[in-house]
């Protein structure tokens, strides 16, 4: 292992240094098919039952591009306000690689399908920051290893690797920030606020899954430091691996430490990519970006060029969602929020959940305390995102129903929710399977309630004699009795009127 | 020799559909005049016959219930190009790197034959990868030519004329990327056509180079070349460079030129593509053609074609451009040979030496040169530059075709040299393409039809004709009407040496 | 003109993944500087202003429907490979890192 790198403290970092960012952010289109064969494209499977003659790079085979990835291409560049090529092309990028089957990876190169945009992005505390946007270009998956012997599956001492092409020939689109100046100490939130804001962006637009968590969105964190009034930008390291919000902002945050204590010691940065560790937040180094490397592009003969008619994108253009601030602002508006519940409504990814669950019927705190707190929880226990639960916003919007019909307690509700989690059925067969019901009819009730004060004449007394909060014992008797599944506040009413009728 | 192997393809359907012979007693005579002249001609890297009588039988088995011939050509037995992918039959590009690989899908152009019911006798010779003008750079031994066996039967598709001249195939396909379909036509005295690029699919075709690759059809008739066109041309969804627009009507445009007729016709000898370096035989034949085309009607002109001289360099950086990033793929990971697998080597390394041990030298030499062109410092001036001739040389061709329906030159500037005479010399080697290359950087129709012997060395001579892009058409109507008037050749093919009779 | 020395030649080696030998290496140098110095004749003629040619046929989008078709089995998929191990290729040990 080497030695634990020497960080600098954040704030004389602050203080002696001006952070550049740079993020290259990958996401995989949720298309039915690969970017170049009709090959299904779909998350895993039984290794090497999802490739063919071309995404297996045998000799002969040949690409057809998907139209679909075309369209979802522009798509994305359009919500990035980019400007759409008129004529673009493929290229070949050549190096050799064993889990890419030709040996060249097809992507655009110098000519991107998107370029010259901007994403407006809202921070924690409500400040707006412009990211300019580089491109979006079309580049297609690589496949994946397996290293087997060594240590724990590591590429460093493996005997051999297995590969598999399923994920080969997936379409990707890389999206490419232009330097990200001038945030400051806040460079690390801009990073984690700008991948959130673009993953509902992308989800919003419904072409990609965005899993962090399944590599559908990947992000490559570029930083480098520059002295307080220095007129050029610091050498950079990619920080590559980073795979959820989170790690976005602790990666960069510590290259920064990294970087600004390599530099105060009178060192030099090196050029270098680097992998984050999720363990214990730091990155190591990897791979050194030889000056040498030479990709060797040039246009790909075997597809043709690509000129989106302005016809097209422009009706393209009708089908974006709303922009991500327009819809925050919306959404503080229309749901009454504060900075802080907005804030954990996005960072929770609840925001479609919510909207569904109104819109089948819950009032919009409801859905969103169920969503952003209680579901949240067991997202994250279950280490599952918040829209994969097996609950549907329907049925959290029938729960809240039942509970504003006084059919449910909350602590019932719970139950239902629980039971739905757990593949019992919809809310009202949970309720119906575990008894849950709210015990409503009165007479009921007013058994348990004459038999609870009977059981206890002297805290009777006391409720006749006027001290009305030593109800509270009786209605802990009744619940007791009735399991829970009474009213509280109804079960108080009738001892009262039963004591001081 | 049986006579049915004498016959022309399309005699031989006549007589199939006729029921006047049986394809199974047509390919199995091909079958056994292979087994009598192939060890002599080694036209054949791999023999089918159980497939090729097999399909055979299937034509058999539907014309006698009736049915009606699946093509004009059904049941008429054809040799493949070892460079096209065939389904549970080897196929290695003439390459130690694919020996023994069977592919496990066909090539659109292979499927179109099975479909068309044409028997596959099997998978003819060529240089390796297709890079080579003379068959010598197989991996598998040279083929010869059947007119002297000392001499080469042009490359890269030696294997497939060599197989029709010498009577094993009354068709053949050939691939053509700088004249691999034409000058060995012109060499053993046979006609080979390259189509418009894009007319024929490429799918399945192991790419050489992907901008210039364009099978065809080899044949000891234009007519019977034409009746194999149209049955593999046409579009492919499979191949993003294929044309989505009718097949030209190159058998009726042959049946239509076997009247004799060229009246009305312009034809445009290119100045540039004679004088020095060309066999004096060879221009003299070149002449008795110009002035048999005038004699059959045709107007002929001289036209300039400035920019045909910087063809062959232009080629020879681009073909081995693209060459360089489609052999990639031949790194030992996913098929073919793989060496020095000891568990001490690396990936990398194994790539290497893999790669080292399965080329031959031509391919080696023409991976560097490419890989050379195409790195960053030199793109510019090499692959960015060829690039730009190939714009004028198509700028050439497009003026020439203003005042001219076809052009014509010596398809090669001299006859079959003797084995092993250029091995060691290269550029003397590149030579052999001149005439042909310009029409594959412009993607146009161009035919290589006998014009009878050299008067110094009795050997064949071939006379090139070239058409615009989509207009294949005409040069059948040239060429058959020529051919006609021309008269026979192949009778006096010498009997080859070391057959029994 | 090119001059291209053994130096380059490794270096293109290296590149294209051939471990060529050391007399390859002088075989090499000389033709493909023969060669190298033959084709740079494209450069008299390509001015700024000619547009590049990457195409034969001028096609713009060409587009498949994002439909599913069956591809090879794994089986199929496996049939080539110099080895296999559940359901994987397998192949030597990999060394550097993805790119």
């Amino acid at each position: 292992m080497t030695a634990v790198a020497d960080l600098m403290d954040y704030a004389e970092v602050i203080e002696r240094f001006d952070p550049v960012l740079g993020l290259e952010v990958h996401t995989e289109l949720n298309t039915k098919t690969k970017m170049f064969c009709s090959t299904p494209n779909v998350f895993g499977g039984e290794p090497n039952t999802h490739v063919c003659p071309t995404c297996l790079g045998l000799p002969g085979a040949l690409p057809v591009l998907n139209g679909k990835a075309v369209e979802s291409a522009i798509r994305i560049g359009l919500a990035l306000n980019c400007e759409i090529a008129e004529w673009c092309r493929f290229a070949r990028k050549n190096y050799f690689y064993p889990d890419m089957p030709k040996n060249f990876q097809t992507s655009q190169y110098d000519e991107p399908i998107a370029f010259n945009g901007y994403l407006d992005v809202t921070l924690d505390d409500g400040e707006v920051v412009r990211v300019e946007i580089e491109r979006a270009h079309m580049e297609e998956d690589t496949g994946k290893s397996l290293h087997v012997g060594g240590a724990t599956g590591r590429i460093h001492g493996a005997d051999y690797s297995l590969l598999d092409y399923n994920r080969a020939g997936v379409p990707l689109i890389e999206i490419v920030t232009k330097p990200i100046v001038g945030t400051g100490d806040r460079a690390p939130m801009v990073a984690r606020a700008y991948v959130n804001t673009l993953r509902d962006l992308l989800r919003a637009l419904d072409v990609s899954d965005v899993r962090m968590d399944q590599g559908s969105l990947r992000c490559d964190a570029n930083v480098s430091l520059m002295e307080k009034g220095a007129a050029q930008f610091g050498t950079r390291t990619e920080t590559k691996n980073v795979n959820s919000l989170r790690s976005v902002e602790r990666a960069v945050r510590y290259e920064m430490t990294r970087q600004a204590a390599v530099l105060a010691g009178g060192g030099t940065v090196i050029q270098e990519t680097r992998h984050f560790q999720e363990a214990d937040g730091t990155t190591s180094s990897g791979r050194i970006k030889e000056t040498a490397e030479d990709y060797r592009y040039f246009p790909e003969p075997d597809l043709v060029p690509i000129a989106p008619s302005r016809e097209w994108v422009e009706q393209l253009r009708t089908t974006l969602p709303e922009k991500p601030a327009d819809r925050r602002k919306r959404i503080q508006t229309e749901w009454d929020l504060t900075a802080e519940e907005l804030r954990d409504l996005f960072n929770a990814g609840a925001v479609e959940l919510v909207e569904a669950t109104v819109e089948a019927g819950a009032k919009p705190d409801e859905a969103r305390g169920w969503w952003v707190n209680f579901l949240a929880q067991e997202a994250n226990s279950r280490e599952v995102e918040l829209a994969e639960l097996p609950i549907t916003p329907a049925q959290v919007a029938r729960v809240t129903v039942l509970v504003a019909s006084g059919e449910l307690t909350n602590k019932l509700a719970r139950e239902v929710v629980k039971g739905v989690l757990a593949g019992e059925g919809e809310p009202d067969e949970v309720v119906e399977k575990r008894g849950l019901k709210v015990v409503s009819d009165d007479s009921a009730l007013l058994a348990a309630v004459d038999e609870a004060l009977a059981a206890q004449p002297d805290i009777a007394d006391k409720i006749r004699g006027g001290k009305v909060q030593a109800a509270g014992a009786i209605v802990g008797a009744v619940m007791k009795a009735t399991k829970g599944q009474a009213d509280a506040k109804r079960v108080r009413e009738l001892i009262i009127e039963r004591v001081g009728a | 020799m049986s006579e049915l192997t004498r016959f022309t393809a399309a005699e031989l359907a006549e007589k199939i559909h006729g029921r006047e012979v049986s394809s199974v007693e047509v390919t199995q005579a091909h079958l056994d005049r292979i087994g009598q002249v192939d060890d002599f001609v080694h036209a054949f890297l791999h023999v089918d016959a159980d497939g090729a009588l097999a399909a055979a039988k299937a034509v058999d088995d539907a014309i006698g219930e009736g049915a009606a011939p699946a093509s004009p050509l059904a049941g008429v037995p054809l040799a493949l190009k070892d460079v096209l992918t065939t389904k549970d039959s080897p196929t290695t590009c003439g390459s130690k790197t694919l020996e023994g690989w069977i592919p496990p899908y066909d090539a659109t152009v292979t499927r179109r034959l099975r479909e068309a019911g044409l028997p596959i006798l099997g998978k003819t010779n060529m240089d390796e990868f297709a890079m080579g003008s003379s068959t010598e750079n197989s991996a598998y031994g040279p083929t010869h030519n059947p007119w002297d066996h000392a001499r080469i039967p042009g490359g890269s598709g030696g294997g497939s004329s060599a197989s029709i001249t010498a009577f094993e195939a009354p068709l053949a396909i050939g691939t053509d990327t700088g004249g691999s379909i034409r000058q060995p036509g012109a060499v053993t005295g046979t006609v080979g056509v390259k189509p418009t690029y894009g007319g024929v699919s490429r799918y399945g075709l192991v790419a050489f180079s992907s901008s210039l690759d364009q099978a065809g059809p080899c044949a000891r008739t234009v007519l019977d070349a034409a009746l194999l066109h149209e049955v593999i041309a046409g579009h492919d969804p499979m191949d993003s460079t294929s044309i989505d627009a009718p097949v030209p009507p190159v058998v009726a445009a042959a049946r239509e030129g076997r009247r004799g007729d060229l009246k009305g016709v312009k034809v445009g000898v290119v100045t540039e593509l004679s004088g020095d370096g060309y066999q004096g035989g060879v221009l003299r034949s070149f002449e008795g053609a110009v002035a048999q085309l005038r004699e059959l009607g045709a107007e002929v002109v001289e036209v300039s074609c400035p920019h045909f001289v910087y063809a062959l360099p232009a080629y020879y950086l681009i073909a081995p451009s693209e060459a360089s990033s489609n052999l990639a793929r031949f790194d030992a990971m996913r098929y073919g040979l793989r060496v020095a697998d000891d568990g001490a080597h690396s990936a990398d390394e194994v790539m290497a030496l893999t790669r080292e041990a399965g080329f031959g030298p031509e391919v080696k030499r023409r991976i560097m040169l490419g890989t050379y062109a195409l790195s960053s410092g030199y793109y510019d001036a090499y692959y960015g530059s060829a690039q730009k001739v190939r714009t004028l040389i198509t700028r050439d061709f497009d003026a020439a075709f203003e005042k001219v329906d076809v052009l014509v030159s010596p398809t090669t500037p001299t006859t079959a040299f003797k084995i092993g005479e250029r091995v060691d010399d290269p550029m003397a080697m590149y030579l052999s393409d001149i005439c042909s290359i310009p029409s594959n950087l412009a993607g146009n129709a161009a035919m290589s039809v006998p014009s009878g012997l050299s008067d110094e060395d009795g050997l064949p001579v071939g006379l090139q004709i070239m058409a615009p892009a989509l207009a294949d058409d005409r040069l059948y109507r040239v060429g058959a009407a020529y051919e006609l008037a021309r008269g026979e050749i192949l009778d006096r093919l010498p009997e080859l040496k070391g057959v029994s009779a | 003109m090119p001059n291209i020395s053994r130096a380059e030649v490794a270096h293109l080696a290296k590149l294209a993944h051939l471990a060529v030998t050391d007399e390859e290496l002088d075989v090499f140098a000389g033709q493909l500087d023969q060669i190298l110095d033959s084709v740079a004749k494209v450069g008299e003629v390509a001015g700024e202003d000619i547009p590049p040619t990457s195409h034969a046929v001028p096609l713009t989008n060409v587009f498949r429907e994002d439909v599913t078709q069956p591809g090879l089995t794994q089986q199929q998929a496996l049939s080539g490979a110099p080895a296999a191990e559940e359901g994987r290729f397998r192949v030597p040990r990999i060394l550097g890192e993805e790119q």
